[in-house]
């Protein structure tokens, strides 16, 4: 069950300090296609199983975070600050 | 055969051995006019309505489990036609208005119940937002009423009076709103089907969708086999996404875990659907005497048919905080179901971009009132090829042409609607 989520800042704590954005999508770029930008507000993957989502520490250290959860069992994989996941996100794409 | 008082004391006299099972077990045949994936309410009432008002009796409904395990039993039963949108209300109303001569049309006693729903509201914007409600609903022909606190405290003289955050101010009040058997719901329609050459498939879990060479589809890969069909529907709620990309549809649905809760067996005390402007929370109390009761999402996208306790208590607190006397009664049971949360938490009657494809989703925490209008008029659209007059917004396109059906207004954000 996800009740606990790890912070990378504040340590383990209940889930009701979090507020819930949804799935991790990358946002295009501000002059990017329509189409893009349509799939990127409107469309989800939504998949029975592992998914990453952004969480804010609303009631913590308000960082946005990178959960990995797993939507059919609620097991948590993984916490990551939001900003150090794009950052390795970027460094892989350049790579 | 027909129910009726006479059929009961005619069984009666021959000890009740001569009921015969209300739907047949067929096996499925190699190939069915119209394929209907999901055997919930919309499912099973899409199958119905083909049959009974389009003539189409040549269809199958695949459903995974058995009839009735998904959320047209796991709902709190409410339904209602009280929404403001154009692209709403007249829908809801139709729904309302096949509710109410629902157990005639299929013969069977769903114990539809109009005991009028009270939405309450706590303060100014909230009775200005039920004042819009109100107004919208009349523009719509539907009778609607906005109560004072004191015509509030004759109605349902136990809530807490006396609430420094959240006091009762009034509500809007739609008299023919009310309750409904659910499982009755789902055992009605697969029988009317069923007597009308539909065969219900239990047990049968759609693994493919099989197309052609030009794209269109042909038939499902099931867990009992491959089924030809000429047109596919789906109306698989909280599993549309996993069922929609077995065609390569992308779809502006989050699956999400709604709880419900039952209390202990009371007597008669609470005889409305009331509704807590101050948070989610809804209640209502069945005909067997068990308090029913709900109200926000889990939050985080689930499929998981049950939930966490924290939203279970903040479910009991905010019913308690209404209405004191809860607090001595007892939960029996609580259950989750899976809500297709669309991103404006309006539903979608479409076709899909892909030809013989058709979809029924996005009902978020609202289908189960849906239930009769969804499938009507999925049918009429199966059947026709064209939207029903009522459900002409509810296109599966409307977010890329930017005409959302955004009733609370919240934005694309599912969690919130």
């Amino acid at each position: 069950m996800a009740s606990l989520i790890t912070c990378p800042h504040c340590g383990s704590r209940p889930k009701e300090e979090f507020s819930i954005r949804g799935e991790v999508r990358s946002r295009p770029e501000p002059a990017a296609p329509f189409e893009t930008w349509y799939r990127y507000v409107y469309v989800r993957d939504n998949p029975k199983g592992r998914q990453k989502e952004y969480w804010h520490h609303v009631l913590g250290c308000r960082r946005w975070l990178v959960v990995e959860r797993d939507t059919l069992t609620h097991e948590v994989y993984g916490v990551t600050d939001a900003a150090a996941y794009r950052a390795s996100e970027v460094k892989e794409a350049a790579e | 055969m027909r129910y009726s008082a006479l059929s009961i004391i005619r069984n009666a006299f021959s000890g009740n051995r001569d009921w015969q099972p209300a739907w047949r077990e067929p096996e499925p045949k190699p190939h069915y006019d119209v394929i209907i994936v999901g055997g919930g309410g919309h499912g099973l009432s899409t199958a119905y309505y083909l049959a009974k008002e389009f003539g189409i009796t040549n269809v199958a409904v695949l459903e995974k489990s058995y009839i009735g395990s998904g959320n047209v039993g796991r709902n709190t039963t409410i339904i209602r036609s009280n929404y403001v949108l154009e692209g709403n209300e007249p829908f809801y109303e139709l729904s309302l208005k096949l509710w109410e001569g629902l157990e005639q049309d299929f013969n069977f006693n769903a114990m539809v119940s109009q005991r009028g729903i009270i939405n309450l509201f706590h303060d100014d914007a909230g009775r200005d937002h039920y004042a819009r409600r109100g107004n919208s609903m009349m523009i719509h022909g539907v009778e609607a009423a906005l109560l004072s606190r004191d015509e509030v405290k004759a109605l349902v003289p136990y809530l807490n009076y006396n609430h420094a955050r959240f006091p009762v101010m009034g509500a809007l009040y739609q008299k023919r709103a009310g309750t409904v058997r659910h499982d009755a719901v789902a055992w009605g329609y697969a029988r009317g089907a069923d007597m009308r050459g539909v065969d219900i498939i239990q047990n049968c879990e759609v693994t493919g969708i099989r197309r052609d060479a030009t794209g269109k589809v042909t038939g499902v890969e099931t867990s009992r086999g491959f089924i030809g069909c000429n047109k596919l529907a789906l109306a698989a709620a909280g599993n549309t996404s996993t069922v929609g990309q077995m065609a390569g549809l992308e779809l502006p649905i989050e699956s999400h875990v709604l709880q419900a809760f039952v209390s202990e067996g009371l007597k008669p005390v609470i005889h409305h659907v009331l509704t807590y402007g101050g948070g989610h929370f809804y209640i209502s109390q069945s005909d067997k005497g068990g308090l029913v009761f709900g109200a926000s999402l889990d939050f985080f996208g689930s499929y998981a048919q049950h939930g966490n306790l924290a939203t279970v208590e903040e479910t009991i607190e905010e019913g308690v905080s209404l209405i004191p006397g809860l607090s001595r009664s007892r939960v029996l049971r609580s259950w989750g179901g899976v809500m297709d949360m669309s991103m404006d938490g309006s539903p979608i009657i479409d076709r899909t971009g892909i030809e013989n494809l058709y979809l029924n989703c996005g009902w978020c925490y609202g289908g189960f009132k849906a239930t009769p209008a969804s499938g009507f008029c999925f049918a009429h659209l199966i059947a026709k090829g064209v939207s029903h007059e009522v459900s002409r917004f509810m296109r599966l396109d409307r977010f890329e042409r930017g005409y959302a059906i955004d009733e609370a207004g919240k934005g694309p954000q599912p969690n919130l609607h």
